[in-house]
């Protein structure tokens, strides 16, 4: 119980939607969601696939979790080949759109093929169809959502869709659901474009069991009293969400900032928390609405902003002045810090614009840093922006270039190739700041040192959702560990991965880790599945999931050479704060990585290791 | 002594834990498209707002059951619907001014709140204190006290 055992395979080419049994010794293996979608898709895509080829599949998956009443439990992956980056991607989303699925029965669905024309899956528990999008197709992701909703007169259904950028190709498209909600990274919305399909729209009433109820109450009530007695978990996420980090992340002096020429930025509480919750001087009213939780969620971290009406991003535009979700901290980091803008109001329209168009904040402000910096050694000019001043700094140019960027119009278009493909073309590859072809998040690698090699490693590009050490860097969740030294990362980033692997796996939130270990998930797991869920087999899954994402990359064409950072980080010091004078050092975690992972010094699995894992 | 569901739409954060319990309760699973209590997203106010019955004294619903299967349960004040005597005509979900009760296709009967027997799940499910479940005479006490605590600081102030 609580997997529904039932995955939907969607053929777009040949326009056929079949039922099939889950297969439930992988879900032993890989419990679910990441871990068991990625079994499926590494079990049936060729590792050499052009991403944007019909041969490529896209799974959205749920975990055995979701849909029920665990604290956070309404999560679900999009699972494909990356059009970023070419490797494995695992986008992880909330929201309502995951317990949708699992409502109405289903634990994932295989979208292969490439249709002939726009389509959206119409999904009505048992009832699948594919339905022509050409009245979507060009419209955004608020206006899809809106117009099937209105459409098939149901305001219940809900809609898992892409922008204009994924249609038009952005490197780094989303899949967006409930407005506002992203699988945000790697361009698993480029591949869903690629495969004309516009949207999913769900409507779920068959219920999800799990199967020991009394048991489950019992295991989940506990995890939901240690989350709300926990300082960030408990406090710190629901009164300031992610965005509690900016002026922390600052003071630790690892907030990249200007293309990661600097690691702490001036503007840094102009864009923070703070600042959110400060009433403004024109209106009296502060920039932040309240919070807000996905399915499930008793921590509560969104950010419901409403800009400032008479702004000139908004004024005159409606559309753009009620409220809607942002600023987390990863956009605010990259549309403002990586950029050197400060103006909160206007990084939050960006934000909005990245929901509405369905496109990743993140790879977005990153590649606009390099693009700024670009055009600041004069590679690039107005000429080739199409009038735009990149100075960094500039707000007007960042919002106009936002708006062009998610319509792939202009200069956007350049920006929506991304930073490695951007720096490329105008001859410095140096200045993308990114790792297999994924834009760095919001931490400098030079200030808290695990994050090197947590980027270098990670099996979807640089992202600090694969091994948070800030958490331990930082916060010393679950202890505390000296940011500025290389001992001891290896050996924590690997645990640090394995652990998230099965947290991703599960149908909760990364998030409820702040608190909770695999000790306080597995009880949970236990009581609503079939399998004996312990801590230790629970971390073996996530060991295994690691090892068999790797496994893709390699016969991808990665090597251990791509488990690399830019020059930047390993040559040129930090300027100011704590880390001033030092580079990561990546050099000195990789090696002993390689070795605590079980892998050869070129960074392959041995057969010891995969027969251990039964990968 | 009854009591009524108190909410608080400024707690409410959206997560539909209550939906969550009230079905489990209900229907015996996780299944928030047959819990009795809905809340409602007005995303462009920022604004949560759970909504269910409010147990009116002079229940519509009960007077416009052709078959008397709604009836009172004089411990909770709640209006209770008879699976056993319920026809599934659904008047009753036309003669609710405020929407709270319907039809379930799944059994063919009407659902409606009926406070769980005095001990609702939604407000032991609620994270945020946005339900709570009070004394029926006092649904505005925790408003009164706000208030007076205002009151207490201005004349503090004042003096």
């Amino acid at each position: 119980m609580a997997w529904t055992k039932k995955i939907l395979r969607v053929n777009l080419s040949k326009g056929t939607c079949k039922s099939e049994p889950l297969n439930m010794d992988w879900a032993q293996k890989y419990l679910g969601q990441r871990g068991l979608a990625t079994k499926y898709f590494t079990e049936e895509v060729d590792p050499k696939v052009d991403p944007l080829a019909p041969e490529n599949k896209m799974i959205m998956t749920t975990g055995p979790l979701t849909g029920t009443c665990a604290s956070t439990a309404g999560r679900y992956s999009v699972v494909t080949k990356g059009a970023l980056t070419g490797a494995i991607a695992c986008s992880n989303s909330g929201g309502f759109f995951g317990n949708e699925l699992k409502n109405a029965g289903w634990d994932m669905i295989i979208f292969e093929g490439k249709s002939p024309k726009p389509v959206y899956l119409l999904l009505e528990d048992d009832n699948a169809q594919l339905l022509d999008a050409g009245e979507y197709w060009g419209k955004s992701v608020w206006d899809t959502e809106e117009g099937i909703k209105q459409k098939h007169r149901d305001p219940l259904i809900r809609v898992a869709s892409i922008g204009i950028a994924g249609e038009k190709g952005v490197k780094f498209a989303c899949v967006v659901n409930d407005m506002h909600r992203a699988a945000g990274r790697s361009g698993v919305g480029t591949v869903m474009g690629s495969k004309n399909l516009k949207a999913v729209a769900l409507r779920g009433t068959k219920g999800i069991k799990v199967k020991d109820f009394a048991a489950f109450s019992q295991a989940t009530a506990k995890g939901k009293e240690i989350l709300a007695g926990n300082a960030v978990t408990g406090q710190g996420l629901p009164t300031y969400g992610t965005q509690v980090l900016m002026n922390v992340i600052n003071e630790v002096g690892a907030l990249p900032t200007r293309n990661h020429k600097d690691v702490q930025f001036e503007g840094a509480h102009d864009i923070s928390a703070e600042k959110m919750h400060e009433k403004r001087a024109s209106d009296g009213k502060a920039n932040l609405v309240r919070n807000a939780a996905c399915f499930g969620c008793t921590i509560a971290c969104g950010r419901i902003s409403q800009i400032e009406r008479t702004h000139y991003t908004v004024a005159e535009r409606p559309k753009y002045q009620g409220a809607s979700g942002g600023l987390e901290y990863e956009a605010a980091w990259a549309l403002g810090a990586a950029t050197g803008v400060s103006d909160l109001e206007a990084l939050t329209f960006c934000n909005f614009v990245c929901n509405e168009q369905g496109f990743d904040p993140i790879s977005y402000g990153a590649t606009v840093g390099a693009a700024m910096e670009l055009f600041e050694i004069g590679a690039i000019t107005t000429k080739e922006t199409g009038g735009l001043d990149l100075t960094f700094g500039n707000t007007k140019a960042l919002t106009e270039l936002t708006e062009l960027t998610g319509k792939g119009e202009g200069f956007g278009a350049e920006v929506g190739l991304g930073s490695k493909r951007l720096c490329e073309k105008y001859g410095h590859p140096d200045l993308s700041m990114s790792v297999k072809g994924q834009e760095f998040p919001a931490y400098d690698s030079r200030g808290i040192q695990g994050m090197g090699l947590t980027y270098a490693t990670s099996n979807r590009g640089a992202c600090h959702l694969r091994s948070y050490t800030v958490a331990s860097e930082v916060l010393g969740i679950p202890e505390k560990t000296d940011p500025l030294v290389t001992d001891g990362k290896a050996g924590l980033v690997k645990a640090f991965q394995d652990a998230t692997a099965a947290f991703d796996s599960a149908g909760i939130c990364l998030f409820t880790s702040f608190a909770w270990t695999l000790e306080d998930v597995a009880p949970q797991i236990d009581a609503a599945c079939e399998g004996g869920w312990t801590a230790d087999k629970l971390l073996e899954v996530g060991e295994r999931i690691w090892n068999l994402e790797r496994q893709f990359n390699l016969a991808a064409g990665f090597t251990g050479k791509d488990d690399n950072l830019p020059k930047r980080l390993l040559k040129d010091a930090a300027k100011t704060g704590p880390a001033k004078g030092l580079v990561n050092g990546l050099d000195k975690m990789l090696p002993e990585y390689y070795q605590v992972r079980g892998w050869t010094t070129e960074g392959v699995p041995t057969n010891e290791t995969l027969s251990r894992l039964g990968v | 002594m009854q009591k009524s569901l108190l909410i608080n739409v400024d707690k409410c954060t959206g997560c539909l834990q209550c939906e969550m319990a009230c079905s489990l309760d209900n229907e015996g699973m996780f299944n928030t498209s047959k819990s009795r209590i809905k809340v409602f997203d007005f995303h462009e106010q920022g604004q949560f707002v759970p909504y269910t019955c409010t147990q009116c004294a002079e229940a519509w619903c009960m007077k416009a059951c052709p078959v008397d299967a709604i009836s009172v349960d004089m411990a909770t004040g709640a209006k209770v619907v008879s699976n056993d005597r319920c026809v599934g005509c659904r008047v009753c979900t036309i003669a609710c001014p405020f929407g709270t009760i319907n039809y379930n296709q799944t059994t063919g009967k009407v659902i409606k709140c009926d406070l769980c027997g005095g001990d609702p799940e939604c407000a032991k499910a609620c994270p945020t204190d946005a339900i709570t479940y009070v004394d029926a005479d006092w649904t505005g006490l925790d408003r009164m006290r706000d208030w007076a605590g205002r009151s207490s600081a201005g004349a503090q102030a004042e003096a």
